[in-house]
């Protein structure tokens, strides 16, 4: 990397969390910029957090947030040439980021292993998905055909698939979404892995098939102990799943914490006009949406300052303009719940509790 | 609707009346046993085999300066009913009666006045706008079809439009690709509102955008129809967004109406089980509930075939108060409370219309076993 690379890159994050001992997957200023004929794009631009076994970790924010990227690179499949990946991934006390691709990818599959969104374009249509389970499953293990098929058979039972040992046959296209979504849940879960990243595991999913399959992960997840990263823009899911939560902005975490604390006592601007921007079946009705104004910004040419500021109805209450020339880090505000916000603490819990809260 | 051009019926002087007396206001749109099979055919000859039963009899109205919310699971054809009622698509049974015109079989010249009066706004934002056109060309493309000349001219029209939905007017020139999704969506909105249309048909107008972005959009649907008297139906399937936009919403399963209900009504008190169903399975954005024993109903299994719909009530297969009638008879869509139009024999919230008959099917009791207490079984 030339001295050049470095200097764009800045210094380090010295507001990553202290790493726990116990944290199954810590990532560490994780860095991953695409060189493009149009410019670099910082998908992501220093982001730490921590997974514990057993626990759930939920990341949302919107398209182009450099969500996706985040858990494309702690699986380490950004290998290309354009992308640069800097930063440190540790899963279970081993390094990822500098280790040998090989050793990456047979820890892939077993220890850590992926759900994609769409299972239909996940899944190779060519062969059964019995075929894809089987493969899977006999990469990380030195098994025979035949107690390979009776594994998968076993994870499709598992998952939910009526008559398994009859769909073990079946091609992708002949099972229905949440079925395919299930089978793609089995294949990843074969080998059981100790870190399950789900990326929007429901978004393409009805609403009664969706309860379906969340119930499905949390089931897994307390029978073999997994670490779970769920990444979706759906906050109801989220709080359905989630222990911990980072809201990510422009390719950087803007808000992180426990769930609950996130979400009674939201302290980013852009984490209050998500909430706002939804409407709820837990509220009483209410009269209008308060959506946040603008378009999420481009990763190429993000705004200087805080990236949220040309879309934040708060950019001026910091002075010095200071919004727009000063990158905020994040900040303790409460056991373990950390945000990057220019605005002190008295003016985000003033403003949370009398202008944004009531309206919610 | 300052600028009714060509338009000589007499409403233009009643539209700003209707808007305060929607209550039972006048019917825009009626459908009566609306069906739509699409054929499946095999071999050499083309013989039909059989039919995708889409949209299997369906009856509802829409009044004026209302909004109707169709919500139900993919295949449920809610986006078949609504290419049905905009004429898309012709329908194999029933009838569609627009201002009280039956317009179900009318050929496509017939039809050309009416398409003025009833616009859509599709799904997606991408796919919808020809990339080869400028969005002068997109949004002035109704003028051209229909031969109207605005007042002022098509451009100065288009530019009005524009600032409407919330766009620069200066934009005219650009290209699809320039904007994003949720501009793309305002530009198809535009383009709907061009002709002045009375009914507004939109097809999951929001599902395809970010969050933020979505809440722009319903709140400029919810501006549009302050300021213009428009009549929507939203077809939808985020039973959220549909609470927050609509009036009257009908829930369908399997090409059937099972309920069609007041907002309130519907969303307090469910009559249907599977309104319940669907609405219980809504992740609600506050973790605190997860501690909470949840009152969420699992609905075994994926929607049935509509080649092979169930007999009797088609909700029968994963309901769990289905008794032997269900299996049987099918349930007509009637007025149990005022403003609540359900089709069951065993309702929630509400007497059972069938007591007589209790004992489960086999599957009913299976669903209920694996819901424990969350679906107590009235006996």
């Amino acid at each position: 990397m030339s001295k050049l690379d470095k200097a764009a890159l800045g210094e380090p994050d010295t507001t990553a969390p202290s790493a726990p001992d116990d944290a199954f997957l810590s990532v560490r200023d994780l860095r991953i910029h695409f060189d493009t004929d149009d410019g670099l794009v910082k998908s992501v631009d220093g982001v730490s957090f921590d997974v514990r076994k057993g626990k759930t970790l939920g990341i949302v924010g919107e398209s182009g947030s450099g969500k996706s990227v985040t858990s494309l690179g702690v699986m380490g499949l950004h290998r290309s040439a354009r992308a640069k990946v800097t930063g440190e991934v540790w899963l279970d006390g081993q390094e990822l980021i500098a280790a040998d691709p090989d050793e990456v990818r047979r820890l892939r599959g077993r220890k850590m292993a992926m759900i994609f969104q769409d299972p239909l374009s996940a899944m190779h249509p060519y062969y059964t998905v019995g075929q894809q389970i089987v493969e899977a499953y006999r990469v990380h293990h030195d098994v025979s055909k035949k107690a390979a098929r009776q594994r998968a058979v076993e994870m499709l039972d598992r998952v939910g698939i009526p008559e398994p040992a009859k769909r073990v046959d079946g091609y992708p296209h002949e099972f229905s979404g949440g079925m395919r979504q299930r089978a793609m849940i089995a294949m990843a879960l074969v080998n059981n892995p100790e870190l399950l990243i789900a990326d929007e595991p429901t978004t393409a999913l009805d609403v009664t098939v969706q309860a379906q399959i969340l119930d499905l992960i949390r089931d897994l997840q307390k029978e073999f102990g997994s670490a779970v990263i769920m990444i979706t823009h759906d906050l109801g899911v989220v709080a359905e799943m989630a222990d911990d939560l980072l809201v990510m902005y422009g390719g950087r975490c803007v808000e992180r914490g426990p769930a609950e604390d996130v979400f009674s006592e939201p302290r980013h601007p852009y984490t209050w006009g998500l909430l706002g921007s939804m409407p709820r079946l837990d509220r009483e009705e209410t009269d209008r949406l308060i959506p946040i104004k603008g378009a999420p910004p481009s990763l190429i040419n993000l705004p200087s300052g805080c990236a949220f500021n040309p879309r934040c109805p708060y950019a001026d209450i910091p002075k010095d303009n200071v919004t727009r020339t000063v990158r905020p880090e994040l900040t303790e505000v409460g056991g373990s719940h950390w945000a990057a916000c220019h605005m002190t603490q008295e003016q985000r819990e003033r403003i949370w509790t009398e202008e944004i809260a009531p309206k919610l | 609707m300052s600028d009714d051009k060509t338009v000589s019926e007499p409403d233009t002087s009643g539209s700003t009346l209707t808007k305060d007396t929607t209550a039972d206001g006048d019917v825009l749109l009626k459908v009566t046993g609306l069906q739509k099979h699409f054929p499946i055919r095999k071999g050499l000859l083309q013989r039909q085999t059989g039919a995708v039963r889409a949209v299997d009899g369906i009856d509802f109205e829409v009044r004026k300066g209302e909004t109707l919310g169709v919500v139900g699971e993919s295949g449920c054809g809610k986006s078949t009913m609504g290419r049905l009622i905009t004429r898309l698509l012709e329908p194999t049974g029933g009838t569609v009666e627009f201002e009280g015109k039956d317009i179900t079989h009318l050929g496509t010249s017939d039809l050309r006045p009416m398409r003025r009066d009833v616009q859509m706004i599709f799904q997606d934002p991408y796919s919808s706008l020809n990339p080869r056109h400028t969005i002068g060309t997109i949004v002035s493309a109704p003028f051209r079809l229909q031969g109207v000349q605005p007042e002022g001219g098509v451009k100065k029209e288009v530019q009005r439009l524009l600032s409407v939905v919330g766009l620069n007017p200066e934009h005219y020139n650009r290209y699809p690709h320039e904007f994003s999704g949720g501009q793309r969506q305002r530009i198809g909105i535009a383009r709907a509102l061009a002709l002045n249309p009375k009914l507004v048909v939109a097809d999951e107008p929001v599902s395809a955008l970010d969050v933020s972005i979505q809440a722009q959009v319903v709140n400029l649907l919810d501006d549009l129809q302050d300021e213009l008297g428009l009549t929507y139906v939203i077809i939808a399937h985020d039973l959220s967004v549909v609470r927050h936009v609509s009036d009257r919403i009908a829930v369908m399963y399997l090409g059937k109406i099972v309920e069609l209900a007041d907002r309130d009504k519907l969303y307090k008190s469910p009559m249907h089980p599977y309104s319940k169903a669907l609405l219980s399975a809504v992740p609600i954005p506050d973790p605190k509930r997860r501690g909470v024993k949840s009152e969420r109903i699992l609905l075994k299994g994926d929607v049935p075939s509509p080649i092979a719909p169930p007999s009797g009530c088609r909700f029968h297969t994963r309901c769990w108060k289905a008794t032997e009638i269900c299996k049987t008879t099918e349930p007509p869509l009637v007025e149990l409370r005022a403003g609540q139009r359900v089709a069951c024999h065993h309702p929630e919230n509400f007497e059972d219309q069938q007591p007589q008959d209790t004992t489960l099917l086999s599957s009913a009791k299976e669903v209920a076993a694996d819901n424990g207490a969350a679906a107590p079984v009235e006996k």
